[in-house]
């Protein structure tokens, strides 16, 4: 057999199939190979809305995409170079991804009439057997026929025998990119341990994917992607939700406070919760509410018992749960609101991504509620943002909101995790009864930041009432009085904005402090704003970009920043958020660029952009 | 080691500076009353009691207690004492609530509430009308009830907060009146005794917008017609002089005069707070007192059971993970299972 091996910098590849087919699986395990040898890696997985949409539709099309090089990597890629599908559906939902001239891998099997007639291709037509692919480089593979021979004799049923069909794929692209196996088949060991059977058939499947790019007289070439150049250290892959989790744990021990976790099952934060009820030997208390509503009341509830309250949720929930978001702003109590942002209004796009809520967070709640907003842009930004939302939730006894989306938190990446005594230390203080014989504690006190105490039960001689009804200053009592109430109005508000003194000034991420544009980013279209800006700049353009993750308190120095720029760019994934906020706060004629396809925005989009905002 | 030299707390220690501001006549300035006389025989410390409420009249009772407390929003009260005790065990929890806050906007909280069996105490004060916003009917107002927004009678159904609570799982259910001082004290202890969940349901008169819900139950006149107080191990008795009995029929409770035939008190249901069935038939003594040959409404302690509380079976599974895998290590959980090293070395 001959095939030459090229050496390649950087390579999309996208798996897709029924949601059924183990695509999400097949594409994780490919990831964790590839970042095990050094790539840097960028994922995105697409899932269909149903569990297990009808099989073979365009609806049940579950789809991952990944991207992985040599060279940096900041999204899961513009466009694939391989597009992998497991059927008709498969193909037409996704063709339109792939380059021309890219590599089209075919289950041939999945291209029956049946499954034609489901993809709802017109009579007859057959896009392997026209022309119609012509512009790509198609190799058909009859993965269930090969799948079922590799496991005759094996003792597995023909319907146990196909569910493998995604390791020998994954085999074949394994071979395709030159990669050792090892990493999968102990995952396959560990995922199947209560089946021999189940293992010795996984991993024969995957030997024979791998064999059969070995052996057959396919003319295709072997690809090799080197390990990337990326600052010395020890890595691991992570994924945004994961990270999340990771990072409550590691602010709760930081803080030594109880990490009590409530929230209701809810597309794309239900894996948080999962992750969170592995880690019981932390210590962490997760508790399934019985609703939106309860989940925060309840997180709310042990912050006032003086653990570290986090509730979470997508946009509907968070809707749910805006009246306890403004009782927890009125108790001046700390509390963690995560919003990993889905598609909206009302259920809107549970799967699809979205930066939508960013008004809710900041404006969603009755009467003059100021709130903390912070917002991570990558997976494992995902990690220090939720971790700097806990430090300023309790230092600062405030709700904070957690803004992540569900690009983020269901993609993953390489992260040079910290070393426990890296993390900042958050200062978790309780009230200690030091009043003089007579004298009345005061709740509602504030010290120099405008922080009043936590003094929480089992604190003798602090006994004290809160509630969500108005406040006398300092004792805490109920008032009507009209001029303690617009007093407490301004605090509470100044308050907030007090929490600038203590965030860091913004930084550029890429080019100059003064110039024709900057592009202002926040969440996670870090991404793609960075690969487009650092694309520009290297054609010349004079571009800066500065990607903003407290967004409430800004930091002190945006303005003067914006200040600095002949032109402001603004791309969201909604229809124009952030640039209403910038422009109330800073009188400044930004341009907006909103994309609101349930999709992030391609680099390409964003660059295109840049260069007609400069014309 | 210091030694504690707090004097004995009397009613006087757990009144606030607050000005109390019920309506005059209210009903829940008995409940207040009983509730601040029972709290130092609980042997309990002031700092360790915390009270928590939702919205209504009855809501502003945490701001009567010199105890931690909080005021929390309408219909939460429940869903926020289950996250403060899911997280300290070691306090005493009291929750107020009334008849809308507990059974319509916070309906859905009660009864997850109840069946998780955190060990809190409920004090639903039930008056069958909305007060604080000026008198709507309730979710327990009888049908036909004639109020703000029912000028032509309600049609809503009435709940039985009692035989809910039984079917949502309750390990303690029971109902005592602000009109009888004694035997309030008296449930109110044995609330405060019961591991688990207590539902503690307190017909409550609303003098201003509901005035005489439940005089029939609470005045001299008609109470012991109408109310039958039932104890551990005693037959349920009732009427004056103890003259009529209940007595199952097959599974039909049937009022008996004790004054006739050969009946004797033996022969009577004999009430056990552990028998879940007599309990729910017991919580069915809900006819209307307009209604001929009506069974009496029952008073003291429906049902008692032993069951685990959510908060230990939380932390113990926090001590078996422990167990299990050792006290969590951040640095290992931050590293993962699989990583990789990359060295300074250019290729």
């Amino acid at each position: 057999m001959t095939y030459r091996t090229e050496i390649v910098k950087q390579v999309v590849i996208f798996f897709a199939g029924d949601s059924g087919d183990g695509i999400q699986l097949a594409g994780t395990q490919f990831t964790n190979t590839a970042a095990l040898l050094g790539n840097n890696v960028s994922t995105f997985p697409n899932f269909p809305a149903e569990i297990r949409a009808p099989q073979g539709t365009l609806a049940g099309v579950s789809g991952f995409q990944l991207h992985f090089g040599s060279v940096e990597i900041h999204t899961p890629g513009d466009a694939a170079d391989v597009l992998v599908v497991m059927n008709a559906a498969a193909l037409k939902a996704n063709l339109q991804q792939l380059k021309e001239g890219g590599v089209i891998i075919a289950n041939s099997d999945g291209f029956d009439a049946k499954k034609l007639k489901l993809a709802k291709y017109p009579n007859g037509v057959n896009p392997l057997k026209d022309d119609s692919l012509s512009k790509y480089r198609l190799y058909e593979i009859d993965v269930t026929k090969l799948t079922r021979t590799c496991l005759e004799g094996s003792g597995l049923g023909t319907k146990d025998s196909d569910r493998p069909k995604n390791m020998f794929v994954l085999g074949y692209i394994y071979w395709m990119y030159n990669r050792k196996l090892d990493a999968t088949i102990e995952f396959i060991k560990e995922q199947f341990k209560k089946s021999s059977t189940l293992i010795d058939a996984n991993i024969k499947v995957l030997n024979a994917g791998y064999n059969y790019g070995d052996t057959t007289e396919t003319s295709m070439n072997r690809y090799e992607v080197k390990a990337a150049e990326v600052s010395p250290g020890t890595y691991r892959n992570i994924i945004g939700n994961q990270a999340t989790a990771l990072g409550l744990i590691a602010a709760s021990s930081k803080a030594d406070l109880t990490l009590f976790y409530a929230s209701y099952p809810i597309t794309p934060a239900s894996d948080i919760l999962h992750e969170l009820s592995k880690h019981k030997n932390f210590g962490v208390k997760t508790f399934q509410a019985e609703d939106e509503i309860a989940a925060i009341t309840s997180a709310i509830g042990a912050s006032f018992g003086g653990s570290l309250g986090v509730t979470a949720s997508s946009g509907p929930g968070i809707a749910l749960k805006g009246e306890a978001i403004g009782l927890a702003l009125m108790l001046e109590l700390p509390l963690v609101i995560v919003n990993v942002q889905r598609g909206g209004p009302s259920t809107g796009l549970p799967t699809k991504t979205e930066q939508a809520d960013l008004l809710q967070a900041l404006y969603g709640r009755n009467g003059e509620s100021p709130v903390v907003v912070i917002a991570a842009s990558t997976p494992s930004d995902c990690f220090y943002t939720v971790y700097e939302a806990c430090r300023i939730a309790v230092e600062h006894m405030t709700p904070v909101f957690f803004l992540s989306d569900g690009y983020i938190a269901n993609g993953a990446e390489p992260w040079k995790f910290p070393l426990e005594n890296e993390l900042k230390k958050i200062e978790a203080h309780f009230a200690e009864n030091k009043l003089a014989v007579g004298e009345k504690f005061l709740p509602y006190k504030r010290n120099e930041k405008l922080v009043r105490e936590w003094a929480i039960p089992g604190t003798k001689g602090l006994e004290h009432r809160v509630g969500g009804l108005e406040k006398e200053n300092e004792t805490g009592n109920i008032s009507y009085d009209p001029d303690n109430h617009e007093f407490m109005v301004k605090m509470r508000e100044a308050k907030i904005q007090k929490i600038a003194d203590y965030i860091p000034e913004q930084k550029f991420d890429q080019g100059k402090e003064k110039g024709k544009l900057l592009v202002i980013g926040w969440g996670s279209t870090y991404g793609s704003i960075k690969t487009a800006v650092q694309e520009s700049i290297g054609e010349g353009l004079e571009v800066s970009h500065i990607h903003i993750k407290y967004l409430n308190p800004l930091p002190k120095n945006i303005g003067s920043i914006i200040k600095n720029f002949e032109k402001v760019l603004i791309p969201e994934m909604n229809n124009g958020q952030l640039i209403k906020v910038l422009r109330d706060k800073f009188l400044v004629d930004a341009i907006g660029h909103n994309k609101i396809k349930g999709m992030p925005f391609t680099a390409a989009e964003i660059k295109n952009k840049i260069v007609e905002v400069l014309q | 080691m210091e030694i504690d030299t707090t004097t004995k707390l009397t009613a006087k220690d757990f009144i606030t500076d607050q000005d109390v501001r019920w309506c005059p006549g209210c009903g829940d300035y008995s409940i207040l009353k009983q509730v601040q006389t029972v709290m130092p025989e609980l042997g309990l410390k002031r700092e360790e009691i915390v009270f928590i409420s939702g919205i209504g009249c009855s809501s502003r009772f945490p701001y009567y207690m010199e105890t931690y407390g909080m005021h929390s929003i309408h219909g939460r009260a429940t869903a926020v004492a289950s996250g403060l005790k899911a997280t300290r065990s070691d306090l005493s929890v009291w929750i107020v609530t009334g008849d809308g806050d507990s059974l319509s906007i916070g309906g859905n909280h009660l009864i997850h509430l109840l069946r998780r069996n955190f060990d809190v105490n409920i004090l639903l004060f039930n008056n069958e009308i909305y007060g604080l916003t000026k008198g709507q009917y309730s979710p327990t107002s009888p049908t036909g009830k004639v109020a703000k927004s029912t000028p032509m009678g309600s049609i809503d159904h009435p709940f039985n907060p009692l035989a809910l609570c039984l079917g949502a799982g309750a390990t303690f259910v029971a109902r005592s009146m602000d009109r009888d001082p004694i035997h309030l004290r008296e449930i109110l202890k044995r609330a405060n005794e019961h591991k688990g969940t207590s539902l503690l349901e307190i017909y409550q008169n609303c003098n201003v917008f509901n005035d005489g819900a439940f005089e029939v139950f609470t005045e001299k006149s008609s109470k012991k017609e109408e109310a039958l107080f039932v104890e551990q191990n005693k037959p349920l008795l009732f009427g004056e002089n103890n003259s009529k009995g209940i007595k199952l029929d097959g599974l039909k409770p049937i009022i008996v005069n004790m004054n006739e035939g050969n009946i004797s008190a033996s022969d009577l249901w004999i009430h056990d707070e552990k028998d879940a069935t007599k309990a729910n038939m017991l919580s069915r003594f809900f006819d209307d007192v307009k209604k001929e040959n009506h069974l009496p409404r029952a008073f003291g302690i429906f049902y008692s059971e032993d069951r685990y509380c959510y908060e230990d079976a939380l932390q113990q599974q926090i001590n078996d993970a422990i167990s299990a895998k050792g006290k969590g290590d951040l640095n290992d959980l931050l590293k993962g299972k699989n990583t990789w090293v990359v060295n300074n070395l250019k290729k």
